[in-house]
């Protein structure tokens, strides 16, 4: 059962050759039976059978959306009621939030099941997954390897067979380098797409919610329940949703496709490019016409987000302060003390450096170096995306330049660490869609091929990655151990 | 050394909408703590702003009724600093794009007008309250003022003195009442003031260095506040000190300044855009439809009562203060079909005196404007006199009889009839014929004397102008 | 660019973070790494660049002023660290 598509497990319900308990008790028991790649944080086991329940009584009555039924597991960054929402962080390992993010709330209405909450990086800021509070997730592929961050968990539960489907979040790359380095599919939609409220905020002007999947068409049925206007998002934008599903068979003649000279630079890894390579001449057969575009300024891409994220960070997570929620320190003697030592314990080492980052780009001297230096870069880089995007339809390139790496291979070095982002970062700073489809391997551990589209284009974009796996089989290879 | 003094005012107005400015929760005053303080108020994790259009309509009509340029485009900063009444750590406030730009207002002190100019109004979120009754040695947080709606309206440094700041204060006070942007209590907060006061020896063009001092909530003590501020930073650098750039708390109690340590430490508040919203966009269809709506501002009332109801300054200037109050005054007016002067005279002097001394506004007066119009009619056409009014206005604070019935009832129905008075001016001229020898040999105050004399014996109801008339007559023989 | 300690400690005042003094040296030389990543922007004529606040070039949406939150106080107490009388309470605040 659990190696079906999201469509099959629909139609599997509908016909009863299932009910969905007993389509969750398997993934339940898959979860137990894998603890030790520490994909989730929380296991919802009674809400997840309560629910199955309900979807079966649903189903009977034939009131069946596509995701009724279908377990799926939720990035801990998305508050869900009375359920702790930790953000992989100790300041909210006792956070039981007291209202569901909106995405949850549209999962909750089209019947889907909750299995539990997963594990990523500290309040999303991490490329590996080992700045959990909760420890390193580990990849299935190689559990010596990082899975990716800041959604890890959320790529180890799809990868490994442990969720139909799972919630991730991306703010320099949190949904497409997991899903590259774990082999699955992910997509992070147009900024303003998929509602933040609720979903708590690393960078707000950067993040969004996205499906992390086997496929672009399981990709295209998840992402027409996250979608949509919020009233209690400013930064939602009002536009209708289009039929995901309904395009992803259109064929790819006359596509062009743009490859940034920039990405595919003598930098680029050499069996990476290969691998890449292969992949594009897969969209030639398709009938995809090839083009090289430039973009000048993607170099600056990294410094710029690294002002531009701890900077709206760090005054996001000033809220953590122990006083009306989180952790709160023993006995603090007066109110610097309450709040120094309540932060100081609550939050690990990358977290704080972000702040200290942040807070030293927003202060008195140097707010015009940094932070609005940073503005104008992103200005910049938005405008070369948009000029590209004006002579090619989609851009393609790497997602990570290399394929996962050894756990704690990076941590000492966060300068490394961040410049393993190069090729995500750029996207999340001109709010386009993008997603990451399984390529190929390298050394036995997957690579992710990139695809890049204007604002609102995300029904192309699983269009063009659900015909690339009409002809490749790459997203269907499973690790050994999880068929 | 002659010295002189630098004032400026911020004042922070609560706008008087239904909702908070980022979330859908009461603003209501009064209510249990933290019972209206929903999760956007309370910073919860994840959740976000959505900007409250009537705030942003109440900004702008303020920013209209001082003349001021309407920001087609402002955006929401952060302001970031720790404090337990700012739930989130940062207050979503206006940095470089304020949506009320430069304007004015006309203040008059002493017989003369200065017009003091308006830096900026900008919108911004109030923070909660701390409680310091003794919770076992700690304070008690209520967040339900958290997201209130605040109007921060500064003013340019353009005051010189604690009476012209007050005088400007009171203006500012009254006119966004008169907008209806903000109910103006005082003691619920509505309206609160930081006075930035600095010293410099006359005719020195820099400004000195100046001291904030924070919260002053009532006229009463911004004058004493800012006067007892002035002297204080006079003595200071008269005695050879320096004035240091603070913030400072009024105590009303000590009538004295003192220096408010606490958040003087380390304030870089590291504003920069809020990225949960976006730029507020004014258009012109805003702005028409919002210019549509507004009231006639009192200054163009005030020159229209005075050519149109020939008012003198002070009376059309009263009448104007609110809008309340000038609509009272054009109802009577109306109703009663009197002499706008007389109307005038009525509500300035006897009403607002009874209003004062019962501690009521116009909009709870016990006697509407209808029973007040019926008063001034009897006055016009000579039913009853001036004197015999005060009387009736008396029974119609006290009932809710009209002024037609009081008179009725009572009898005070004014005699015109002359044989009736002259048959009582026979009898008194007769009865006192020493005071008419003085009167004929050219003692003419003994003129009131008759009138007096006539009126006691009529019980004031007879008709002056004819008393006087028969009175000449008669003692002129 | 390098950041020294006194650095770092004043800028977790700032940011109200607690960091151990044995940590400081270490946090002064990561920060030190990412300033000199940055100085990379300078490199860069910005001058006539309009900063970019966000990806869309949206308005603010305006909210009708409804009351839409009912009193959910309980709710929120029952998660707070500490409350009394329906307050959140705090050491004590000196002003």
């Amino acid at each position: 059962m659990h190696n079906k598509s999201l469509k099959e497990l629909s139609i599997g319900l509908q016909n009863k050759e299932f009910s969905s308990v007993e389509l969750t008790q398997v993934f339940l028991n898959r979860i137990k039976q894998h603890q030790d790649l520490n994909a989730f944080i929380t296991i919802t086991e009674e809400i997840a059978l309560q629910s199955a329940k309900e979807a079966d009584i649903r189903i009977a009555n034939k009131k069946t959306d596509s995701l009724t039924g279908i377990p799926v597991a939720q990035k801990d960054i998305f508050c869900t009621l009375d359920v702790k929402t930790s953000c992989g962080s100790m300041m909210l390992d006792n956070f039981n939030a007291p209202y569901n993010a909106t995405v949850i709330e549209k999962f909750n209405q089209a019947g889907a099941v909750m299995l539990g909450k997963l594990n990523m990086d500290e309040f999303a800021m991490g490329s590996s997954n080992e700045t959990s509070y909760y420890g390193a997730v580990k990849n299935p592929w190689n559990t010596h390897k990082v899975p990716g961050g800041s959604s890890g968990g959320s790529a180890v539960a799809v990868a490994a067979k442990l969720a139909a489907f799972a919630t991730g979040t991306d703010t320099g790359g949190s949904i497409r380098q997991p899903a590259a380095l774990c082999g699955i599919t992910g997509l992070k939609p147009t900024y303003g797409r998929v509602s933040r409220f609720g979903m708590i905020a690393y960078a707000s002007s950067l993040d969004q919610g996205g499906p992390m999947t086997h496929s672009a068409e399981d990709a295209a049925i998840v992402l027409q329940t996250m979608a949509g206007f919020d009233p209690k998002d400013s930064t939602s934008v009002d536009l209708p949703v289009p039929d995901y599903s309904a395009t992803l068979n259109q064929p790819l003649t006359g596509l062009k496709i743009g490859l940034p000279k920039e990405f595919f630079s003598d930098d680029l890894n050499a069996e990476m490019a290969t691998k890449l390579s292969a992949a594009i001449d897969e969209y030639r057969k398709l009938g995809a016409e090839i083009k090289e575009v430039s973009m000048p300024n993607l170099k600056l891409a990294i410094p710029a987000y690294y002002v531009i994220a701890p900077a709206e960070c760090s005054a996001n997570l000033s809220r953590f302060d122990g006083v009306r929620f989180g952790h709160r320190c023993e006995n603090p003697v007066d109110l610097t003390d309450l709040y120094t030592r309540s932060r100081g314990e609550g939050f690990g080492k990358e977290v704080k450096r972000r702040i200290l980052m942040g807070t030293y780009a927003l202060s008195t001297g140097y707010y015009d170096a940094y932070y609005v230096k940073a503005q104008k870069i992103r200005r910049l880089i938005s405008d070369d995306f948009k000029n590209a995007l004006t002579e090619v339809d989609v851009i393609m390139g790497p997602v990570t330049p290399t394929p996962a790496f050894d756990i704690g291979e990076k941590m000492s070095d966060p300068v490394e660490m961040y410049l393993s982002d190069i090729y995500t970062i750029a996207i999340n700073l001109a709010g386009l869609p993008a997603l990451s489809i399984p390529a190929g391997f390298i050394n036995e551990m997957p690579i992710g091929l990139q695809i890049i589209g204007n604002y609102f284009t995300e029904a192309h974009l699983l269009n063009i990655a659900h015909q690339y796996q009409q002809v490749t089989n790459w997203h269907q290879q499973t690790p050994k151990g999880f068929a | 050394m002659e010295w002189e003094t630098v004032i400026g005012l911020e004042i922070h107005t609560q706008l008087a909408t239904q909702s908070k400015i980022f979330s859908g929760a009461s603003t209501a005053y009064g209510a249990e703590p933290n019972t209206q303080a929903c999760a956007v108020d309370l910073g919860l994790p994840g959740v976000l702003p959505v900007l409250n259009e009537d705030a942003v309509r109440k900004a702008v009509i303020f920013g209209m009724a001082i003349e001021a340029h309407i920001a087609p485009y402002s955006i929401f900063a952060r302001k970031n600093y720790f404090y337990p009444d700012l739930p989130k750590g940062y207050q979503i406030s206006q940095m470089d794009h304020p949506i009320v730009g430069k304007g004015h207002l006309d203040i008059e002190v002493d017989g003369v007008t200065k017009r003091i100019g308006i830096t900026r109004a900008h919108l911004e979120e109030d923070a909660g309250k701390s409680l310091h009754e003794n919770f076992h040695g700690l304070t008690g947080i209520d967040l339900n003022r958290a997201g209130t709606p605040l109007l921060e309206i500064v003013s340019e440094p353009e005051m010189s003195s604690a009476k012209e700041a007050v005088t400007y204060m009171r203006k500012l006070h009254e006119l966004v009442r008169y907008l209806g942007i903000c109910d103006g209590n005082m003691q619920e907060g509505s309206f609160r003031c930081d006075a930035n006061v600095s010293v410099r020896p006359k005719g020195q063009v820099e400004f000195g260095t100046r001291a904030e001092i924070k919260n002053i909530n009532s006229f009463k003590f911004v004058e004493k506040a800012i006067n007892h501020e002035i002297e204080r930073q006079i003595e200071l650098i008269e005695n050879g000190g320096k004035v240091v750039q603070e913030t400072r708390l009024y105590d009303s109690v000590k009538d004295e300044t003192r220096s408010m340590r606490s958040k003087e430490e380390a304030n870089d508040y590291r504003y920069f855009p809020d990225p949960d919203l976006l730029p507020v966009i004014i258009d012109e269809d805003f702005k028409a439809q919002i210019k549509a709506n507004l009231p006639e501002l009192p200054h163009a009332k005030k020159l229209r009562f005075k050519t149109d109801y020939q008012l003198d300054d002070e009376s059309a200037s009263i009448l104007t203060s609110s809008r309340t109050l000038s609509d009272y005054f054009e109802a009577v007016v109306n109703a009663s079909g009197s002499e706008a002067k007389l109307c005038a005279n009525w509500i300035t002097g006897d009403l607002s005196a009874a209003l004062n001394k019962a501690d009521l506004e116009i909009t709870d007066s016990p006697i509407s404007y209808e029973r007040l119009a019926g008063l001034l009619t009897r006055i016009t056409d000579n039913t009853i006199s001036g004197k015999i009014a005060k009387q009736v206005f008396e029974e119609l604070w006290q009932s809710s009889a009209s002024a037609d019935e009081i008179i009725a009832e009572k009898g005070l129905k004014q005699i015109t009839d002359t044989g009736a008075i002259e048959t009582i001016i026979n009898k008194i001229i007769a009865d006192n014929q020493d005071q008419v020898e003085q009167y004929r040999s050219g003692k003419d105050k003994v003129f009131a004397f008759f009138v007096g004399q006539v009126m006691k014996e009529m019980k004031g109801k007879a008709n002056p102008a004819e008393v006087n008339k028969i009175l000449k007559e008669k003692l002129q023989g | 660019m390098s950041l020294t300690t006194n650095d770092v400690n004043k800028i977790a005042h700032l940011a109200r973070l607690g960091i151990d003094a044995q940590d400081t040296e270490s946090y002064a030389k990561d920060l030190s790494g990412i300033l000199d990543l940055m100085t990379q922007m300078s490199e860069l004529n910005t001058d006539a660049v309009e900063p970019m606040a966000h990806p869309m070039d949206q308005a603010q949406r305006l909210r009708a002023d409804n009351i839409t939150e009912i009193n959910n106080r309980d709710k929120f107490m029952s998660i707070a660290p500490q409350t009394e009388d329906g307050l959140f309470l705090v050491p004590k605040v000196i002003e």
